[in-house]
């Protein structure tokens, strides 16, 4: 089975702090990933090592075989990387439905100079009110951003990160502030979107939901590698319960 | 008859001048203390070509070209810093363009570089030239807010790590908008010494540098009606009112304070307002 996306002995240090040491993991073609792990476990920190924010000391991250090192967040966004983040940052300055837009346009937008030429939103605005509905946020699709709720912010993180159509989509806590019906609403939308064929890595607190949609999990621990299996084999291994319940390790948050 | 010509002319210039630091301000968000260097550089680079017995034209785009690849370089060396620090090296760069330049004996060093040939044009026809340039810059200007490529300045004036986020190659295309807006600011410069026939190091000081960006402040940041509104009635007023000029500063900065502090989207916001109000049926 090919992986996706390849995460090798991985190490990031801040300071003097370790915030990932030696983490390996692999999305395989097709899956849903969770990413797990207690609060300062390092998920968001692997997340922005393989979006390229933060750079690791040691390790590597490819992408369908192709080394990712050292090359720019915008590179790797062409490449295939869909991401939507913990903190939410959407442009403020544009409607919901333009934010979307633009990311639609990614091809028009490659090469400035290609950009000074081109006109025209019609074929990307239509894109991206499709994208909104996917998501369940089309009714907001002409408000400002800094009028909606975080849990439609969250929403359209996700339309946005869809829009580039991507190989893979990395989403970190996508069902935060949402309501439990949304949560699992939204969670179906997640699950649509891998049964469409989308590899998936998801971070999420909201255990319920995680354990119902993914079909592989990987815990992390202090920055480490924990676990990694199917969901129930996972949950069931006593060093997993050990550090979701706080038993022998601080959980400094690292980032 | 003559003295609405020269004010015309002086109005085209800064109207293009400030649309030239709108692209990279408004547009694109980048900060600039020192865009009178290369307004200075297309200036000096136009004038040295026509006094050397090059045609005006051809001096014209050399000093929009040399201005344009300046702006670049500078550019490159900028695309690290961000917001205050930008502020800061820009600043730096328009000091550093006047420190040449005054030690510089062949280009007139302190004296400034005089007697600059005319361009062969009545001063009519020179001014139906300038108008002409300011109006297809300000048509630029809007054309370009509406391609992909104002759109990303739009997204990257916004907030830059998003930006790059949806893919957008965030130093490309500040450079783009450097080396636009730097070379336009330089066709104005050219111009400019072309209408006084004098230019000197203090034409192009930091004061200039902060007339220009209060005019694009006072317009209202990215607005094109505003900043053309603003630059005319900036560049004018202390022509027609001999107390303005002599507070010239003064006046100014207070109207950049004032913008600032009660109606940052400038003139051009304040409009907006008023339109939404009225159309909101006059309620308050």
């Amino acid at each position: 089975m090919t992986a996706v996306l390849e995460v090798r002995g991985v190490s990031v240090a801040f300071g003097g702090v370790q915030a990932l040491e030696d983490v390996s993991f692999e999305l395989r073609e097709g899956e849903l990933l969770g990413l797990m792990g207690p609060n300062g476990a390092g998920k968001t920190t692997a997340m922005r090592a393989i979006t390229g924010v933060v750079t690791p000391q040691e390790g590597e991250v490819r992408l369908r075989g192709r080394r990712l090192n050292g090359l720019a967040v915008e590179r790797r966004v062409r490449l295939g990387l869909g991401m939507s983040q913990q903190i939410v940052k959407p442009f403020r300055s544009m409607t919901v439905v333009q934010n979307v837009a633009l990311a639609a346009g990614a091809a028009r937008t490659a090469n400035p100079l290609g950009a000074l030429f081109q006109t025209g939103r019609g074929a990307e605005t239509a894109r991206a009110r499709e994208l909104l509905e996917l998501v369940g946020i089309g009714e907001a699709a002409d408000a400002s951003p800094s009028e909606l709720p975080l849990g439609f912010l969250k929403r359209l993180e996700v339309a946005r990160a869809l829009a580039l159509d991507p190989q893979l989509l990395l989403l970190d806590e996508p069902l935060a502030g949402l309501n439990q019906a949304e949560a699992a609403t939204f969670a179906d939308v997640i699950t649509g979107l891998n049964r469409g064929g989308l590899s998936i890595i998801l971070i999420e607190h909201n255990l319920g939901e995680v354990l119902r949609i993914c079909s592989r999990l990987v815990v992390l621990d202090n920055g480490r590698n924990l676990k990694s299996g199917a969901p129930l084999e996972v949950m069931a291994d006593p060093a997993v319960r050990a550090a979701y319940l706080g038993e022998g390790g601080d959980d400094a948050e690292a980032g | 008859m003559e003295y609405t010509v020269t004010l015309l002319i002086l109005m085209g210039i800064s109207i293009i001048l400030a649309l030239s630091l709108n692209l990279i301000t408004g547009y694109c968000g980048q900060i600039s203390l020192g865009h009178a260097a290369f307004y200075g550089a297309g200036a000096y680079c136009a004038a040295m070509m026509t006094k050397a017995g090059i045609p005006f034209g051809v001096a014209l785009l050399a000093g929009t070209a040399l201005a344009g690849a300046l702006g670049v370089i500078v550019g490159l060396a900028s695309l690290r810093v961000r917001h205050d620090f930008l502020a800061i090296t820009t600043m730096g760069v328009g000091f550093l363009f006047l420190g040449v330049v005054r030690k510089q004996d062949w280009l007139g060093g302190e004296m400034g570089i005089f007697a600059i040939p005319d361009p062969g044009l009545s001063k009519t026809a020179y001014m139906v030239l300038v108008l002409v340039l300011a109006a297809l810059v300000a048509a630029f200007s809007l054309y370009l807010k509406r391609t992909w490529m104002g759109f990303a300045f739009d997204a990257i004036a916004d907030d830059e790590d998003t930006a790059r986020m949806v893919g957008i190659d965030v130093p490309r295309y500040k450079l783009t908008a450097f080396a636009m807006g730097t070379a336009l600011a330089g066709l104005a410069g050219g111009l400019y010494a072309h209408d006084i026939k004098y230019i000197g190091p203090d034409s192009f000081s930091f004061i200039e540098s902060i007339t220009i960006l209060s005019m694009v402040v006072i317009g209202g940041i990215g607005s094109v009606p505003g900043v053309i509104f603003a630059a005319a009635a900036l560049s004018v007023l202390p022509q027609w009112l001999q107390f303005i000029a002599e507070y010239k500063l003064l006046l100014y900065g207070g109207l950049l304070f004032a913008v600032m502090r009660f109606s940052p989207g400038g003139l051009a916001g304040m409009a907006r307002g008023m339109a939404a109000r009225a159309r909101a049926g006059g309620a308050p």
